[in-house]
């Protein structure tokens, strides 16, 4: 198979949907209508291909881990969307939906973001391309990820908390869309990850797909053919189906890990939260419960619904990792490879690390979605 | 044939063409009245169902209780943290459906809460249990027309009126559909924004009931953005009547007791038949 293009209404199998209030919808009908146009138009796709070469430094390396792959005993390889400028992978995204915002005539963008790396990655979009931008955070993540507080202001970019809920990336989506309920005629939502209603999850999943295509290429040369798994983190899922939409047509494995403390895909039933239908954390009445990771990126009680789709139908697997085997990954790989990952990466490494013995012998392409320089003051805490 | 007006709404043949909710909003408009529904929040303080009744007695049409969700994303600042408050105090939607099974209100109920709890619960179930609870409308407003269908369907079954919302931003030929598949009202959402007092009306609520008026004949009511009885006569001049939620519930957050909402309500019903 390869990854589908969503129904008319926006589902991957029974997931998906457009379940937002009737204020947005002519927003999102309007949004899906102008991705469909600007992607057919070769103009629009050159000015980004452009931008992803000469501003994000595409294409972003493939690495083979010599040390790390010995002491595991298998053939690792990353994926390097650490080394794009901001510093992960979100900024496929960003870069796509700015220019498309701007072709719509919006001069506002908005955005959530839970490690900070997505509203940094925004900031920049909107510096580049001269637009007005605010970001919504939790509390608790501004606390722990002062530095891409400070990164998104320098940028110019309005950093507004969220003060109500859990404090965390749940609650900044919540906020976002209520300034975007209210100012929906000239702010777009520069939604962060692979989910909320359509034509996002798909459109999100579009944009990071330049990834994925790299990683195939890559993995051709390197390996002569795809690996025997990719594995990759999910808190909403943007890199994991990046790298998973390369592969989904071969017979590679594809793991998603998940923070056990928010294992949507794993502990969750379906749900409606945040404009679509997806496996959700919820307690018996359907009140969202709150995520709880040592990694802000992940720390969402949600999933995209095109990864609940992929695990339904097991094309996909999802996995848990603890806090704990996190922080030991990040350690590892520092430590053999000369990269601090992201604490968000770190799980899918975590859990390649544990599953050494089932993958002894095996290819493995882990999508290093972003580098730990942001994660480094909270590590000396941790680690002191 | 046989046909009844009661407290079950207009029936004919046993079953039920007209619900409670648009049963009484079109008495109060065939009267020559302007409509108020008044918006609690379920399970805020343990007073919260004496204040429904107080604010019935105080000339609200039907009484229109919040069963708090955690993400409520069409929400402002004073109903969130109403919402927080019931929820850190153990309010479910189990429990404030059965406190209103014996609650005798005196005027028709809805509810207003988010799509996941009926999900959760089970579309069929949910419209079922609202029924056993005496309450007759449901608002859910992160529900729009595209993905409405299945709840649709189960109100229709169990004989829940589902009250839709119809927003500013709606091109022309959308509200006509909306108002064709709503029962109770339509509810015209009277800014572009969340729920909350403004220290203006905004211009789009005149608009939308305006609007609303020319294809329906449903009985429209404006809320979201109508806080001060001033605001609501302004809002009900081109529309049916209003929603007021925010300013209410500011009351109950700030201890009024049922006698300081009541007194807050009936400033609104006593502007709105001057």
């Amino acid at each position: 198979m390869t990854l589908q293009e969503p129904t008319p209404d926006g589902r991957f199998g029974e997931f998906g949907g457009r379940f937002v209030p009737e204020t947005l919808i002519p927003a999102v009908l309007e949004l899906e209508e102008a991705f469909r146009e600007a992607w057919v138009d070769p103009t629009f796709r050159e000015e980004l291909n452009a931008l992803l070469a000469d501003y994000a430094g595409r294409p972003s390396p493939m690495t083979q881990c010599h040390n790390l792959s010995r002491e595991l005993g298998c053939q690792l390889l990353l994926k390097r969307e650490d080394l794009n400028h901001t510093g992960s992978h979100k900024i496929n995204n960003v870069l796509g939906q700015a220019l498309l915002a701007q072709r719509m005539g919006k001069t506002r963008l908005l955005a959530e973001t839970g490690a900070g790396q997505h509203g940094v990655a925004s900031a920049t979009a909107a510096a580049l391309l001269g637009m007005e931008c605010c970001v919504y955070m939790g509390e608790v993540d501004v606390r722990r990820q002062e530095l891409n507080v400070f990164r998104m202001r320098l940028l110019g970019a309005e950093v507004r908390t969220a003060m109500s809920g859990s404090r965390t990336l749940k609650d900044a989506v919540n906020e976002a869309m209520r300034d975007w309920v209210a100012t929906v005629a000239e702010s777009h939502y520069c939604l962060g990850s692979v989910m909320g209603p359509h034509p996002y999850p798909w459109m999100v999943r579009t944009f990071h797909e330049v990834l994925g295509r790299e990683a195939r290429e890559q993995s051709e040369v390197l390996l002569g053919g795809p690996p025997d798994v990719v594995v990759a983190c999910v808190g909403g899922g943007s890199n994991a189906i990046g790298i998973f939409s390369g592969f989904a047509d071969t017979a590679t494995d594809l793991v998603g890990v998940e923070p056990a403390g928010g294992a949507a895909v794993g502990r969750g039933v379906p749900g409606v939260v945040h404009g679509m239908d997806s496996y959700l954390m919820q307690d018996e009445f359907g009140q969202v419960l709150e995520a709880e990771s040592i990694s802000a990126g992940l720390d969402y009680p949600g999933v995209g619904p095109e990864h609940s789709h992929l695990a339904a139908i097991g094309r996909a697997r999802y996995e848990a990792v603890t806090d704990d085997e996190v922080v030991e990954a990040f350690q590892l790989l520092s430590r053999t490879e000369g990269i601090i990952p992201a604490l968000e990466p770190a799980h899918a490494l975590a859990w390649v690390s544990r599953e050494r013995a089932s993958l002894a012998g095996k290819s493995v392409v882990v999508n290093l979605s972003g580098r730990g320089d942001k994660d480094v003051a909270q590590m000396m805490d941790i680690l002191a | 044939m046989t046909a009844g007006v009661g407290a079950e709404g207009i029936v004919v043949d046993g079953r039920r063409v007209i619900g409670p909710v648009e049963t009484a909003l079109r008495d109060r408009r065939n009267g020559g009245g302007k409509c108020l529904v008044v918006y609690v929040t379920g399970g805020l303080g343990a007073d919260w169902l004496e204040t429904t009744r107080a604010v019935a007695a105080a000339g609200a049409d039907v009484v229109e209780i919040g069963v708090p969700f955690s993400d409520p994303v069409m929400d402002g600042p004073t109903i969130q943290a109403a919402n927080d408050v019931a929820l850190e105090g153990g309010a479910t939607p189990v429990g404030i459906l059965d406190a209103l099974r014996e609650a005798d209100v005196g005027v028709p109920l809805a509810v207003m809460t988010y799509y996941n709890i009926a999900y959760r619960m089970g579309l069929e179930r949910f419209a079922e249990s609202l029924m056993v609870a005496g309450v007759s409308g449901c608002i859910l407003p992160d529900l729009p027309l595209e993905e409405a269908d299945p709840w649709l369907d189960a109100a229709a079954l169990a004989g829940v009126e589902p009250i839709l919302l119809a927003a500013p931003t709606a091109p022309e030929d959308r509200l006509p559909r909306i108002c064709e598949r709503s029962r109770g009202f339509v509810y015209g959402v009277g800014l572009l924004g969340v729920t909350g007092v403004r220290s203006e009306l905004a211009a789009s609520a005149v608009e939308i009931a305006t609007r609303l008026k020319l294809v329906t004949d449903l009985p429209v009511l404006v809320g979201v953005g109508v806080g001060t009885p001033e605001q609501a006569v302004e809002a009900s001049r081109h529309g049916d009547g209003v929603v007021v939620g925010s300013a209410v519930v500011q009351r109950m957050v700030d201890r009024a007791g049922p006698e300081g909402v009541a007194e807050l309500v009936a400033e609104f019903r006593v502007a709105l038949d001057a």
